[in-house]
């Protein structure tokens, strides 16, 4: 197993919190919280042909790589909208949902950084931008 | 970065129904799917519900799965990892409501309950020692050596309100703050993980579930009382906990958080386990001194209090591993928060092994308080059968039992001593109506029969005579005045006894005495046993209307006892039966009773 240290021994605080920070990061996945803003990622066999996989862990990269201990992100059955795939929903604590459609890898860190972080809805990605 | 963690439990529980084999089959699974950058299994302690290992919880969804059987696997990972869709019918079916999955905590046997002693087992991989950091450990070691002096911290124990786990509950500052005012040039502190009550093991699964915690709190309390020597007393029938100590001791070595100069602050602790044999008494406090300074373990008289003089004759504490799981939370969430918590004279909660006639089987943390009625039917979940709750044996062979009649009693350690019972190291067992009374005192006694050291009279000789008494009444030889002397003796024994096995070996005893007497008279003067358990008061009886004579039982009989032509009603011979049970648990046609 690795250890986030090895050879020297702590001698502060700061040390035994860096640690701390970085872990907590990386357990949170396991202290679901009521208030947290959830991603949830399309997977059935619609979503993963059209190429899921690389969205999911996208979000699981770019939140962690931000440190956005409010966010979590897991995975869903078929929405029903296969033509859409890979389809992204987005649940806030206020109880608004929005659906982002045709996701890709590269879309991701913009809705991270706008929506996720900022709170800006990213329109041209959401279903509600199909009509236009 | 994972996207998911799946958390099997490595529990003692959960590794004897499987959970090792459950962990390979489920990363090879994993691997096959492509997966293993994504999904990480993580092997934790005990979740608490053993009579449903193995378990497992998967994260982020927090989806519990119990009873998992390798054949399980290949669709949890395709389906529940691969394509998100909880399996439903695999998940533990409390978390199953109008097919929607509730969550965990909302479940009877979680909804009730305060995991504090408890809050990392299930959660962290007890061997990797950066999880434990991640959930805020070592920051109340850190507290203590930078921001707090030795009598702070000791009033921060006192003022909580702490009182140890294993049993007698003795204030826990009380006992620091004795040891802390002694001088010395080395003291010592010990952890007691010598766990003997039958049916007892929250220590085993604090030490699986969350080593470092245990190591934290010690060096607290090294530093409170001025010692730079810690040792965890724990019995090698614990392979796994003693395994997972070793290896949570060793990083914290490498880390520095043992051994010299901690934290720069200049305060050196160090701590070594030693293996016990497991003998019972070795977990009464001077004789699992002795049994550390490598004599045979028996204790001896106090004063000198360990406070004074202890191990190697220096000033020693003792605390209980569940004692020490509560400290790290006292330092960091305060003083106040842990009042909060609990009774008047009781703070905080308490971890109770539930075990016996009852569905969920395992490990509850309740606050003080709790009453009985709430541990067995709600988090419980009742007595199997649609039998009726007759009793709850509570503090193992040093306890005694609460009756059905006080089922409402708020368990806390004043009310449990109020009504002749003690709270123990909170081993609970549930007795229905099919539980001899006279039977349960003569198992507990059988019990201290063997474990008692020898050393003192009462003890050693006191118990073989008590336990001689309840042999005779349940054979139905003795007398009512047998019942008088029985009780003498009771008294006699707890008051002479040298150590607290022999003062409340006689416990199990008087407190079945104090509440069922009537089933002690029926033995004794109608010759019965109520509950049909003695076998020298009960005979096996066919009735003869109800036999078909389908042989059966004649064939199942190991003891050749049973005769009869087939298609005619068969006979028990008296003399042959060994009353074993066999025939009634075979025959259909409800035609076996017990007289």
């Amino acid at each position: 197993m690795r250890f986030e240290r090895w050879c020297c021994k702590m001698k502060s605080l700061a040390e035994l919190k860096a640690i701390r920070d970085k872990m907590q990061n990386a357990v949170n996945v396991r202290e679901s919280g009521a208030d947290n803003i959830r991603v949830v990622v399309g997977m059935a066999t619609c979503g993963i042909a059209a190429g899921a996989r690389p969205v999911l862990n996208g979000f699981t990269d770019e939140v962690a790589k931000r440190g956005l201990s409010n966010v979590t992100v897991t995975q869903t059955g078929c929405i029903g909208l296969c033509q859409y795939e890979p389809i992204v929903e987005v649940f806030t604590p206020d109880g608004t949902k929005t659906t982002y459609v045709k996701m890709t890898a590269e879309k991701v860190a913009k809705v991270v950084s706008d929506h996720l972080v900022n709170g800006n809805v990213v329109n041209e990605y959401t279903i509600g931008s199909l009509g236009n | 970065m994972y996207r998911s963690h799946v958390l099997v439990c490595g529990g003692t529980g959960c590794t004897s129904s499987g959970s090792e084999q459950i962990i390979s089959v489920l990363e090879k699974e994993i691997e096959k799917q492509g997966l293993s950058e994504e999904v990480k299994v993580i092997k934790t302690g005990c979740f608490g519900l053993c009579a449903l290992g193995p378990i497992m919880i998967i994260y982020p969804e927090g989806s519990f799965y119990s009873m998992v059987k390798t054949e399980d696997i290949p669709e949890i990972v395709s389906e529940h990892l691969l394509k998100g869709r909880i399996v439903k019918r695999l998940l533990y079916t409390e978390t199953v409501e109008d097919n929607n999955v509730k969550s965990l905590n909302d479940t009877d046997f979680y909804k009730k309950q305060q995991r504090i002693a408890l809050r990392n087992c299930g959660v962290i991989n007890p061997e990797n020692i950066d999880e434990y950091i991640g959930f805020d450990g070592y920051a109340a070691l850190g507290k203590v050596l930078t921001e707090m002096t030795p009598e702070q911290v000791i009033q921060m124990m006192l003022d909580s309100g702490l009182r140890g786990r294993g049993g007698a509950g003795f204030p826990t500052g009380l006992k620091w703050k004795f040891a802390a005012g002694n001088q010395a040039d080395q003291k010592y502190v010990c952890c007691n993980a010598d766990e003997g009550d039958p049916g007892a093991f929250m220590d085993r699964s604090i030490l699986e579930g969350d080593p470092h915690v245990v190591i934290e709190a010690m060096a607290i309390a090294g530093y409170a009382i001025g010692a730079s020597q810690g040792y965890v007393y724990i019995r090698a029938e614990y392979p796994i906990a003693v395994k997972r100590l070793q290896i949570a001791i060793d990083q914290a070595k490498q880390y520095g958080l043992l051994g010299k100069n901690i934290f720069d602050s200049g305060f050196d602790f160090d701590l070594d386990i030693r293996l016990g044999a497991g003998a019972f008494v070795c977990g009464e406090e001077t004789a699992l001194m002795t049994s550390i300074e490598g004599h045979r373990g028996e204790p001896r008289p106090r004063p000198p209090f360990p406070a004074v003089k202890g191990l190697f004759q220096k000033p020693t504490i003792l605390n209980n591993v569940e004692t020490y799981a509560n400290v790290p939370r006292i330092i960091l969430n305060g003083v106040d928060w842990f009042r909060s918590i609990g009774t008047e004279k009781s703070k905080g909660t308490k971890v109770f092994a539930v075990g016996g006639k009852i569905h969920n089987t395992g490990l509850v943390e309740v606050p003080m308080g709790t009453t009985l009625r709430e541990i067995v039917e709600e988090i419980g979940g009742g007595i199997p059968n649609g039998k009726k709750f007759k009793a709850a044996q509570t503090g193992g062979p040093s306890g005694g039992c609460i009756p059905a009649s006080l089922i409402d009693t708020e368990i806390d350690y004043d009310n449990l001593l109020a009504i002749g019972s003690m709270m123990g190291s909170g081993g609970l067992i549930v007795m229905d109506e099919d539980t001899c009374m006279v039977d349960i005192a003569k198992f507990f006694l059988e019990f201290t029969v063997d474990e008692s050291c020898g050393k003192c009279t009462p003890c050693r000789v006191g118990t073989k005579r008590l336990y001689e008494m309840l042999d005779k009444i349940s054979k139905g030889q003795a007398t009512m005045e047998d019942l008088d002397k029985m009780e003498e003796l009771c008294y006699f024994i707890k008051e002479n006894s040298l150590c607290g096995l022999g003062q409340t070996a006689p416990n199990p005893v008087l407190s079945t005495l104090r509440y069922f007497k009537d089933e002690y008279v029926a033995h004794i003067e109608d010759k019965v046993c109520p509950a049909g358990v003695c076998k020298g008061l009960v005979t096996f009886n066919i009735n003869a209307d109800k036999c078909k004579g389908c042989t059966l039982c004649a064939r199942v009989c190991p003891a050749g006892a049973i005769e009869g032509t087939v298609k005619q009603p068969h006979i028990i011979n008296k003399d042959k039966c060994v009353k074993c049970g066999a025939c009634i648990e075979k025959c259909r046609f409800d035609a076996i009773y017990k007289r």
